[in-house]
């Protein structure tokens, strides 16, 4: 099954991954959402071969497998960086300057909201409320929580994620 | 089966339990606007032009949804009614191209009717409006999403009555749009599933989905409408061949027995044969290599000879009938019968596939 | 029945033996871990053991106080815990040295103290006498920070499965019945009375019954479920095997929003643990009594939160809200009847059992019992989470609990309740809090999030803030939400940009007042609320941007004029330099001038400037 080439056998190791996911979710209730999820982890975002092959072993039609990507801001539908940011700009961090964090950071990346970079080393998007309000302004990068920032903060923190 | 009675805009009805409020105004005569209502359909409740007053309910509810209560008393135009009605037509032509002069729906459009009713013109908001391409990539459904109010009838005719789910909602908010997967056209049908039925269009309120062939060739009112039978297969269904000047310009849908809306791509859009040039209309006889137009009795006549000469020389199982769905029952019957009773033989088939 | 009173003597026995060393405990709660309380942890460990020191090391969730955060508390065996706010790596050395080696809290840096029965220390306040707390009670949130939230230990031990052993011996309706008695509200800020809700379900006819907890807290300003899910996740799963019990349900579902990925971690531990222990599975306790829970994670969609959009999202479908009736309750998830209540409310439940309903009815008011849990925030001095009785008053709460209002500015408003709620004018502080007060004055009690509100925000620019999350998160289904949304969006951005027109107040009262009645779910139904409230509170703000064509709270940037104070500036440049648009001008050493016609606005010039010589008004 795996080739020597590189590149497709790493393509052939997530086929293979996204084929065991779904024999795990294939009699579960409401899978489809977990399935997604767990197809994102596998590929980074969700690619159209893997949508149809989703749509067709959970015997969901695909624009309802279309439908609920599209709903849900969690799911992309294109390459993503290694590292998320997410700018909070939920109703503290607006009062507290979460726009100029967000600014920074923009300037920073070179790259505007809901992009990536060319080395895909940082998608950049903004984010309702992270919950941290009492630390506002603030920002995640994949999972971790940076509170209290100050826009001249936000390139040294990117330069510690690779 | 139990009944409640209810009282909308002072007038008193008696109707079985289970009947929504939308449902016993419509039989007491009493007009409600409605989008998304369908009879036939699942209820999302969604459009909310339907929206009544039931003093003691919270909000506004939607007739459409709402089950009519033993004692329940409904206004349908108080100001507060008409407001909102007024209201949510302002905000849906407030994202709708000013477009009714070259619309094709123009004089059977409910987005135009209710603004006519209620006195509404576009303009009460001023901001972002959809601007998606016209989707016509195909030779039978136009789709332009510029139209379209979301009232999701056509997704659910799709999965609900066809049962191919070519489309569903996509994204959320304003930017909710109806269209197959992967925001691809109906024509890329390894994505789309769909088959051109057609029967979308037959659901829509609004101009959003038309038939490609029947754009610019007459206003709805030119239309003569005459209820027939598809004559391509035995299922009998009706629909409306749309006349003018006497000549077939399009299918419609009508409200069959058999079918009730619903069409296939074949009954609703393969009506091209009636007027076309090439169309047969008297038999032909090859005569020294070239067809010749015949009368109808020296055809027969020819044909009953020659399978009579068959027959004669290399017995009746040398004949073999081959049969058309699109005739009646009653001509395959007699079809039958010519050929096992008249020929003797068992040599029959159809071409139900069409 | 089997019951847990082996395992309890057991587990107490070890939580004191635990809590009666010498330890250091870091607060981990997202909070704490977002103000670098992880770097304190590896910084503790390192010299506990470069030092030799005998201290045991813990981490525990967030003890409510945000705006001290990282914290850490410190207790030498048989002395009272110190807690400390604002240790970082770089003083947690000198923290250590004076209060484990030299046996001396840091007094500069010490919050508060829990002397259980050790004797105080002078000169620190007592938890509950502390200013922030004094106002306070916990009950809901007595584990938060107090335990480590992935030890099943401790929540034992702290009278944890206390409540379902008890429940477990009552007669299903009787469980209800203390639940209707306690009074306890829906705490997702609905407000229906949990019991009476739990009794329409046990009512249902249903060959299968679901109990859901929407843990899909999605309000910007609110992590009041956070703060619980992730200090005491075990009483979420009793909250709903409780329920389970009552309702006669087998199966529950957490929905979880993935935002908070450590609630859903420490959700996961406990489930594991419970089960292990036999607290969740088949026949729990030999009561013949079976429940299991499974985590679903949100995909992100603040209308998730709605009930029917989340049995839709658990589904697997778009989280578009359902029509109602039929209610939840009768067809709910996968069309069995279920019920659906908040984290906080599935959190209440086992103190109400365990300590009955009359002890949860003696808090609150009339109509509203028990404690609520607010997140304070916005410009409040002291951020954070706290629970108080119902009916105390907002300015208790801002004043009191907040410490008042951030450099002493003065208070302009409070807004409650998130995207569904109003923002409450200085004049209304002295409301009780209830659910139906904050109903009159405009607002809602909502989930909990209370942003403070000086007079340098803008309240036409707040109600823009909130529409703009609103319009993003319709999710599309019905008219007035979807197009009604985005409408009053634009309008109040033409506001904010000096383009208003007087007309279009009354358009908005309009637009609040159709999207109000005529929208389908909660949502579209309370989205008006932050226009709506600032209208009634705030009109002449509206109108001066209309009007007058001026920002009074400095905040709408198009309405704003940059101007060079003369007797401040002293003509150094750097403005003129910083200034992309060519906008200033002026020799050196003069007074320089900002020509309004060419300026951007865009502030490059009042960061350089080092001498606040240059304003925007």
């Amino acid at each position: 099954m795996a080739t020597s080439q590189c590149g497709e056998l790493a393509q052939t190791d997530k086929d293979v991954a996204l084929q065991s996911l779904l024999d795990q979710y294939r009699d579960y209730k409401g899978g489809l959402i977990p399935v997604l999820q767990e197809a994102q982890n596998i590929y980074g975002y969700l690619p159209k071969d893997a949508l149809q092959t989703i749509a067709k072993e959970l015997r969901i039609p695909f624009s309802k497998v279309y439908g609920v990507c599209t709903f849900y801001a969690q799911f992309h539908l294109k390459p993503r960086g290694r590292n998320i940011i997410r700018v909070c700009l939920g109703t503290a961090c607006h009062v507290r300057g979460g726009s100029k964090i967000f600014e920074a950071a923009k300037e920073h990346l070179g790259v505007g909201h809901g992009e990536t970079t060319e080395d895909l080393r940082f998608t950049l998007e903004t984010v309702a409320c992270i919950g941290a309000c009492g630390l506002s302004p603030c920002m995640m990068v994949n999972d971790e929580t940076h509170g209290r920032l100050v826009p001249k903060q936000v390139g040294g923190i990117f330069d510690t994620y690779e | 089966m139990s009944k409640v009675t209810l009282t909308i805009d002072g007038i008193q009805i008696t109707v079985p339990k289970g009947t929504t409020v939308l449902e016993a105004a419509q039989q007491a005569g009493i007009f409600i606007p409605t989008f998304c209502h369908d009879p036939e359909l699942s209820r999302p409740g969604a459009c909310r032009i339907c929206v009544v007053d039931i003093p003691g309910a919270r909000n506004m509810p939607a007739s459409c949804v709402t089950e009519a209560g033993e004692g329940m008393v409904v206004y349908t135009d108080t100001p507060a009614i008409i407001e909102a009605r007024k209201t949510n037509l302002e905000l849906l032509l407030a994202n709708h191209p000013e477009d009714c002069l070259t619309c094709h729906k123009n004089g059977n459009c409910r987005l135009q009717d209710y603004a006519y009713y209620y006195g509404v013109r576009p303009g009460a908001f001023t901001g972002e409006k959809h601007d998606y391409p016209i989707e016509d990539d195909n030779p039978f459904i136009v789709r332009d999403m510029n139209k379209c109010i979301l009232c999701s009838k056509c997704i659910r005719m799709c999965e609900e009555i066809q049962g191919n789910n070519a489309i569903d909602f996509s994204f959320r908010g304003f930017s909710a749009k109806v269209g197959p997967a992967m925001g691809t056209t109906l024509s890329d049908t390894e994505i789309s599933n769909c088959v051109f039925c057609g029967n979308c269009i037959a659901v829509c309120p609004v101009g959003a989905l038309t038939e490609k062939a029947m754009l610019g060739k007459a206003r709805q009112w030119e239309v003569e409408k005459v209820t027939t039978t598809c004559p391509y297969c035995g299922v009998g269904c009706q629909y409306d061949l749309n006349v003018k000047d006497g000549k077939v310009i399009g299918v419609t849908s009508t409200d069959g027995d058999v079918n009730g809306r619903a069409l296939c791509v074949k009954g609703r859009f393969g009506y091209g044969f009636i007027h076309h040039p090439d169309r047969l209309t008297t038999p032909l006889i090859k005569k020294d290599g070239a067809f010749v137009e015949a009368s109808w009795d020296e055809a027969i006549g020819l044909v009953a000879s020659k399978l009579g000469a068959a027959k004669d020389t290399y017995g009746p199982d040398a004949v073999a009938l081959l049969s058309s769905a699109r005739v009646t029952n009653e001509e395959n019957y007699l079809m039958n019968k010519l050929a096992r009773a008249v020929i003797g033989t068992n040599n029959i088939d159809h071409c139900a596939r069409l | 029945m089997k019951n847990l009173d082996q395992i309890r003597e057991k587990y107490k026995e070890q939580y004191k033996e635990k809590i009666g060393k010498t330890r250091i405990v870091v607060g981990l709660g997202t909070c704490g871990i977002a103000a670098g309380g992880g770097k304190v942890m590896d910084a503790i460990k390192e010299i506990v053991a470069a030092r030799g020191l005998d201290a045991d090391i813990d981490f525990t969730s967030c003890i409510g106080m945000c705006y001290r955060e990282p914290m850490v508390e410190i207790a030498l065996a048989g002395a009272p815990s110190v807690i400390y706010g604002d240790i970082f790596a770089d003083n947690v050395e000198a923290l250590i040295e004076s209060h484990i080696v030299n046996k001396t809290p840091l007094y500069e840096l010490a919050c508060f103290q829990i002397p259980g029965d050790a004797t105080p220390y002078e000169g620190i306040d007592i938890m509950d006498k502390a200013p922030y707390y004094e106002k306070q009670i916990r009950s809901v949130t007595s584990r938060l920070g107090r335990i480590n939230p992935e030890s099943i230990v401790e929540y034992i031990a702290t009278g944890g499965y206390e409540g379902i052993e008890k429940a477990l011996q009552l007669d299903r309706m009787a469980v209800i019945e203390e639940v209707k008695k306690s009074g306890l509200r829906g705490r997702g800020g609905g407000g229906f009375s949990t019991g009476t809700k739990w009794s329409f379900v046990y009512g249902a006819q249903g060959d299968k019954k679901y109990a859901v907890c929407n843990a899909d807290e999605g309000d910007p300003g609110a992590f009041m479920d956070r703060s619980v899910l992730e200090g005491d996740p075990h009483s979420i799963l009793e909250g709903m095997m409780i329920a389970g019990y009552a309702i006669g349900a087998d199966e529950g579902y957490i929905y979880c929003r993935a935002e908070y990925p450590i609630a859903i971690k420490r959700l996961n531990l406990a489930i594991a643990k419970a089960e292990e222990h036999g607290l969740l599975g088949d026949n729990i306790l030999d009561s013949g009594f079976s429940f299991r829970i499974k985590i679903k994670a949100g995909a992100g969609a603040f209308v998730c939160g709605e009930e029917t959009a989340l049995l839709n999202s658990i589904e697997g479908l778009r989280g578009m809200p359902r029509v109602r009736p039929p209610y939840p309750a009768h067809k709910g998830l996968f069309g069995k009847p279920t019920v659906l209540n908040n984290v906080e409310t599935y959190a209440n439940v086992p103190f109400i059992i365990r300590n009955g309903a009359d002890w949860y009815a003696a808090m609150g008011t009339e109509k509203s019992k028990g404690s609520k849990v607010f997140c304070l925030t916005g410009k409040v001095n002291n951020t954070g989470l706290i629970e108080v009785p119902m009916g105390i008053t907002l300015r208790d709460i801002i004043f009191a609990i907040g410490g008042g209002i951030q450099n002493d500015r003065p208070f302009k408003a409070v807004q409650s309740g998130g995207p569904s709620g109003g923002c409450i004018p200085a004049e209304h502080l002295d409301t009780p809090i209830d659910y139906e007060s904050l109903g009159e004055i405009g607002s809602m009690m909502g989930s909990g999030g209370l942003v403070c509100m000086d007079d340098t925000t803008c309240m036409v620019d707040v109600a823009k803030f909130f529409l703009n999350f609103t319009q993003l998160e319709s999710c599309g289904k019905c008219t007035p939400c979807r197009e009604g949304t985005k409408r009053m969006l634009e309008i109040l951005q033409k506001i904010c940009d000096g383009n208003g027109v007087i007309e279009d107040i009354d358009t908005l009262d309009r637009l609040c007042r159709v999207v109000t009645s005529s929208a389908m779910c909660g949502l579209g139904q309370t989205c008006a609320n932050p226009i709506s409230s600032t209208l009634r509170y705030f009109r002449d703000e509206y109108e001066a941007h209309i009007i007058d064509k001026r920002c009074p709270a400095g905040v709408c940037n198009a309405l704003l004029v940059y101007t060079v104070l003369a007797d401040k500036c002293t003509g150094c440049g750097a403005c003129l330099r910083a200034c992309p648009a060519g906008a200033i001008t002026g020799e050196k050493k003069q007074p320089h001038k900002i020509d309004p016609a060419v300026c951007i606005k865009c502030g490059a010039c009042i960061q350089k400037c080092k001498f606040d010589a240059i304003i925007k008004a």
